[in-house]
């Protein structure tokens, strides 16, 4: 065949090409960019959704999930990835993608109830079976034998979440910024290694045998028992920590681009359904509506009295100003002397 | 045009330079200048706190540091083995060879943890180290001189080596039959001979260390003015969606890479010059 000849016959595959998607057009295909923690939530939450949206519409879904440190996720989808939803650790990432790209609308929060949080966590603490430091708050983190792991916040997102919940305790405890600055840099005086991310965090503690306590969130702290044994950990719960609250949000423009909008917008509003309560709880996050769970799940979860960042820090965007961008106060800890 | 014509013997030389420029605009010029499109985006005061600010100046001192240092071992240890390699024969030697490579092939991260976890306080090595020395090696800036050392071992040895078998033991022995001691053929017979590639070899081992992330992160230990390598600080930059703030610590490794690699290259052909030899 001539080179000619197959450029005539272009059109015909093209044409043929777009048909037979239209022939197809009720199989959507849903891209989920999500973060490390939630694989196995969403594992078991894609079939569920599958099979209410074929009842209520008789269209079939493929749910593809996409995984990795959240930062991490937020670029890509910012650089192109072309993610219908995405669900992510904080909800300073979803701003970053809704300011750098405008795909996201604003107002994203207020779209779903809780801030757009089906379900939260808050930051524990694990040590060594028997608690042999006897670590049973806060306050004990910063005594001189101590040593505590915990990740980078520059870099890890989990991270910024411990950080944030041991200031917000200091600044409750001892009354001011300024005391709570100091208790900060005790706090990190006793931090051996920063990883870069919180698993890496995690094996530190764990397969290193380095450090005394790690803070965790919640769900990763009962997984780690669960996987590792409750033989070696446990889990130490402060008087007060923070309410971690992982937002969901549709990537509007691209939804709308791929005509997945309305499949999108269900898809998330159905993480507040009795099912998917139900699943988060199993999978140790603390569901919103925690009348919904299972009972016996909920009893796993100890009392904690938690602060949000708004309460704290007015804002996402605020709380990374002050906090974690350059010579803030996380930089100051260690280059003012 | 037709000057250089007549300069060159060979056919196609227009077709080859050609060829040449096209592709490495592609592969690296393209690349590298939108590093640099991205940092212009930067006045030049604002680059000039970004790229200055203490933590920043710490991990360049670090990163720099140990990658010499490391290039420096690998430098010694590197034709140690390429000479024991080339000039003696023994049972297993190809293993011993195909061994060399392997920093190569293995994933960065794997070398990473599996370092770590030798060299941790409840590792093997780390154990024995820390009881009987009191050094920590884990998580301090050794660890990442290990690591460095680790990934950029077979530059120097696949440098060398080539040279090295070809280099005769005639020559040795004609020196020692002129009455030169062991140490004095070594030193003025065959060393001259090898340094153009040791340096080669050398400039090789450090590019690569300077740009190791994979490996370094787990060892480092990552505490900020203490074991915070630059490609990290870029790292940490990306996390915060600073793009151009990373850009132009980038921007910096480019420059100072190309300077050191330029000046060691100068070096090389001036020692080749010395000793006669075309590298």
């Amino acid at each position: 065949m001539t080179f000619k000849k197959r450029l005539s016959l272009l059109p015909f595959i093209i044409s043929a090409a777009v048909t037979s998607q239209q022939l197809i057009a009720k199989d959507i295909t849903l891209l989920n960019v999500s973060y490390d923690p939630t694989r196995e939530l969403y594992q078991a939450f894609n079939p569920l959704f599958i099979d209410y949206w074929k009842q209520r519409t008789g269209d079939d879904v493929t749910i593809k999930q996409s995984h990795g440190g959240a930062g991490k996720q937020a670029r890509a989808v910012i650089d192109g990835l072309q993610a219908d939803v995405v669900t992510l650790a904080l909800a300073y990432d979803i701003d970053a993608i809704a300011e750098k790209t405008g795909n996201i609308d604003s107002n994203w929060e207020e779209k779903l109830p809780n801030n757009s949080a089906p379900y939260t966590s808050t930051i524990v603490f694990l040590v060594r079976k028997g608690n042999p430091k006897n670590i049973k708050d806060w306050d004990d983190l910063v005594k001189p034998d101590i040593q505590v792991i915990t990740p980078n916040p520059k870099s890890s997102g989990g991270a910024r979440w411990n950080y944030l919940a041991a200031w917000g305790y200091a600044e409750e405890k001892y009354g001011s910024k300024e005391k709570a600055k100091d208790y900060i840099k005790q706090l990190f005086k006793n931090v051996p290694v920063l990883d870069s991310g919180a698993r890496g965090a995690t094996n530190t503690f764990v397969q290193r045998g380095i450090g005394d306590v790690l803070l965790a969130w919640e769900n990763e702290a009962f997984l780690a028992i669960n996987e590792l044994g409750p033989d070696q950990f446990e889990i130490v719960v402060p008087s007060v920590s923070i309410l971690a609250e992982p937002p969901v949000a549709v990537v509007d423009k691209v939804a709308e681009k791929h005509g997945t909008k309305e499949v999108a917008e269900a898809y998330l509003a159905y993480l507040y359904s009795p099912e998917a309560q139900g699943l988060a709880a199993k999978h140790y996050y603390r569901p919103v509506l925690p009348a919904l769970a299972d009972p016996k799940d909920i009893a796993r979860f100890p009392e904690i009295k938690t602060f949000t960042v708004k309460q704290k820090f007015g804002s996402w965007q605020q709380a990374q100003k002050t906090h974690f961008s350059d010579g803030g106060e996380f930089d100051q800890i260690y280059t003012v002397k | 045009m037709n000057t250089l014509r007549q300069f060159s013997v060979l056919p196609g030389f227009g077709l080859s330079l050609g060829y040449t420029l096209v592709y490495l605009s592609l592969i690296v010029l393209v690349p590298i200048s939108a590093v640099f499109i991205f940092t212009s985006q930067l006045s030049l005061s604002e680059y000039w706190q970004v790229v200055t600010s203490p933590r920043v100046m710490a991990s360049y001192q670090l990163s720099f540091g140990t990658s010499f240092l490391a290039a420096g071992i690998n430098a010694v240890f590197g034709v140690l083995l390429a000479w024991c390699l080339v000039r003696y024969s023994f049972p297993g030697k190809r293993i011993v060879d195909a061994l060399i490579d392997l920093p190569f092939a293995l994933p960065t991260a794997v070398a990473g943890i599996a370092l770590t976890a030798l060299y941790a306080q409840n590792g093997w090595l780390g154990q024995i180290i820390e009881g009987y020395f009191g050094i920590k090696v884990a998580f301090t800036p050794i660890g990442i001189l290990i690591a460095l050392v680790f990934i950029g071992l077979p530059f120097v040895v696949r440098t060398v080596q080539p040279v090295l078998e070809e280099i005769d033991t005639e020559l040795e022995e004609a020196a020692s039959s002129l009455g030169a001691s062991r140490w004095q053929a070594c030193r003025y017979v065959v060393l001259p001979v090898l340094l153009p590639a040791i340096m080669t070899g050398f400039a090789l081992a450090f590019a690569r260390a300077v740009g190791e992330y994979g490996s370094v992160i787990f060892i480092a230990g990552n505490i900020p003015m203490v074991s915070e390598i630059t490609p990290l600080m870029i790292i940490s930059k990306l996390e915060q969606y600073d793009y151009t703030g990373a850009t132009a610590i980038a921007s910096v490794m480019l420059i100072v890479s190309f300077i050191l690699l330029l000046l060691i290259n100068l070096l090389q052909s001036w020692t080749a010059k010395q000793t006669g030899r075309n590298a």
